[in-house]
């Protein structure tokens, strides 16, 4: 069923990683793939890789998650290794049969872009894992205000984007509900060909619009008569608080970063 | 002659997840030909699970479900014929209609059946009758009808593919008083003339007491009472233990029979209330 699919792979928590301020966390998320793209070796990369980890086992968040999250993107994986194993060329070489071969420079970078992009998925996924979607919009619009000043509308951006996280799950279980009746009256939506299976899912398209942009108007009509007019003003329920832990925690990010800085340096 | 046979059917939703829950749960059940049956129970109760079995929307997890005798999951059998034979309504059946106008959006299902056109156009007009969709709106868009109007034409849809079983959740759910009569009848008194199965699913003990010629009371994924309308409140007890409401008139003559005045457990219309209270009256005048 449609129902499956989980959209923002949120779990609740109270674990220190989850109490950390949301726009700090994004912060974080965006030094942590500049420290993984700053990394030239192996040391650097192993220090990133082995500081994310670290953040996992602080989150509570169970190994199987990871997997999960890697699976989307296995195919890319295993693209960007068989790419840099076989294409780049060295002197030392390491296989060679038929019409291949195989350097040892190539097999390490292969083997060093492959755990980058591991790392990286694994280290934004902590992200969305630790953070509701609710507190993610609000970090972002804070994050973006500056950017009020250049007339962005940051605020109805962010509020924007809470609607249509809001009103995901309900869409789907509409289209599910949808589908099953027009299946009960007899559509054919295994059908074959490509006009056919257009023509399959305009019973399905139609009615699911309609209802869309009737909550549309309904939700509008509810604000409006709550008297909703814009950010100015607007306070909130949950207001994000920085904490001295963010600053702890993004002084500890910092020195992770410096670490694989300096490393970049001295073995090059 | 049977009409759907149901065999230790249960039901699982999200196998394999944390989030795996049991809808439907051992439940058997026989329905007769030409029956009129009510299914009651409460929100989570397993109805709308079940009711999703009989046209094959949902595999079961375990058990059989047997329609006009024939296993629907079986090999030889094609699931989309069975879905001509189970109409099914869902609930806000109007959030279905799709087409420019209410004759298009009707003879959606019997298209589908592969009927010539002449044949759709005369099961579209009898079907619009039944339900009392008038003549005049079938050259009208269904999204200019009002609610109850477009849940008709949307009961229509299915009337016109001529199941032998009708299976129907909540059709009078959110419509005016006005509008719930005039579906609920129209329903019945398609049953009258046709002669085929009906189920209906409601919140309401009223409504179904008020059509059905038999009642299923659902409770916790399984079938709590599955017994003759006349019968039904002899449970009375049963039916508000598990949260479910007896109609008003049902309480009155419990209440009546506990200050000695007995008109019988079989009370859920007015009017059979005060057939029998004058009929007691008329018989202490005698004595």
């Amino acid at each position: 069923m449609l129902k499956d699919i989980t959209i923002g792979q949120f779990f609740p928590g109270e674990s220190v990683i989850h109490r950390l301020d949301a726009r700090f966390k994004i912060i974080f998320s965006v030094l942590a793939a500049a420290m993984l793209f700053t990394a030239q070796n192996f040391m650097g990369l192993g220090v990133a890789a082995v500081f994310i980890v670290m953040c996992y086992a602080l989150s509570g968040i169970k190994f199987r998650m990871i997997l999960k999250s890697l699976k989307p993107i296995i195919p890319l994986i295993i693209f960007t290794g068989i790419l840099n194993l076989f294409f780049i060329k060295g002197e030392e070489i390491l296989l060679e049969f038929w019409f291949v071969t195989v350097y040892v420079e190539g097999a390490k970078t292969s083997a060093f872009m492959m755990t980058r992009i591991i790392t990286l998925i694994i280290g934004m996924s902590l992200l969305t894992y630790t953070t509701s979607p609710i507190m993610l919009t609000d970090a972002i619009e804070s994050l973006l205000s500056p950017l009020k000043k250049v007339r962005f509308p940051v605020h109805e951006l962010a509020m924007m984007m809470m609607i249509a996280l809001r009103f995901i799950p309900l869409l789907i279980e509409e289209t599910d509900k949808i589908i099953m009746a027009q299946k009960a009256r007899g559509a054919n939506l295994d059908a074959k060909g490509l006009v056919k299976k257009a023509k399959a899912l305009i019973p399905i398209l139609i009615p699911l619009f309609i209802s869309a942009f009737k909550r549309a108007n309904e939700l509008a009509l509810a604000m409006e008569c709550r008297c909703y007019r814009g950010g100015e003003g607007r306070t909130r329920l949950k207001k994000l608080q920085s904490s001295v832990l963010d600053y702890l925690a993004l002084g500890l990010v910092l020195c992770v970063f410096g670490i694989v800085i300096v490393n970049n340096f001295v073995f090059g | 002659m049977t009409a759907i046979e149901i065999r230790k059917l249960s039901y699982k939703y999200g196998i394999g997840t944390p989030f795996e829950i049991s809808a439907v749960d051992d439940v058997n059940l026989t329905v007769q030909k030409g029956e009129f049956i009510g299914i009651i129970g409460h929100t989570g109760s397993g109805k709308s699970t079940l009711i999703q079995h009989l046209n094959g929307l949902l595999k079961p997890t375990e058990g059989e479900v047997i329609i006009n005798e024939k296993n629907i999951w079986s090999k030889d059998v094609n699931i989309r014929e069975i879905r001509f034979e189970v109409g099914l309504v869902f609930q806000y059946s109007e959030h279905q209609l799709f087409e420019e106008t209410v004759h298009k959006d009707i003879a959606f299902g019997p298209k589908n059946i592969g009927l010539s056109d002449e044949e759709v156009d005369t099961r579209v007009r009898r079907a619009a009758e039944a339900m009392g969709v008038h003549e005049s709106w079938l050259e009208r868009s269904p999204f200019d009808l009002s609610g109850g109007q477009k849940r008709r034409v949307a009961l229509a849809g299915v009337i016109a593919m001529q199941p032998q079983i009708l299976v129907l959740d909540e059709p009078a759910a959110g419509l005016d008083p006005y509008g719930r009569d005039k579906v609920l009848s129209k329903i019945k008194e398609y049953h009258e003339n046709s002669g085929i199965t009906i189920l209906l699913v409601s919140h309401s003990m009223e409504d179904i007491v008020k059509y059905a010629d038999k009642v299923i009371v659902m409770n916790k994924g399984g079938v709590f009472l599955y017994e003759e309308t006349d019968k039904v409140f002899s449970h009375a007890a049963g039916i508000t233990q598990i949260g479910l409401d007896v109609p008003q008139i049902t309480r009155m003559a419990a209440l009546l029979k506990q200050k000695g005045i007995d008109i019988g457990e079989d009370i859920y219309t007015i009017e059979r209330a005060k057939e029998r209270i004058l009929e007691l009256i008329k018989r202490g005048e005698s004595e």
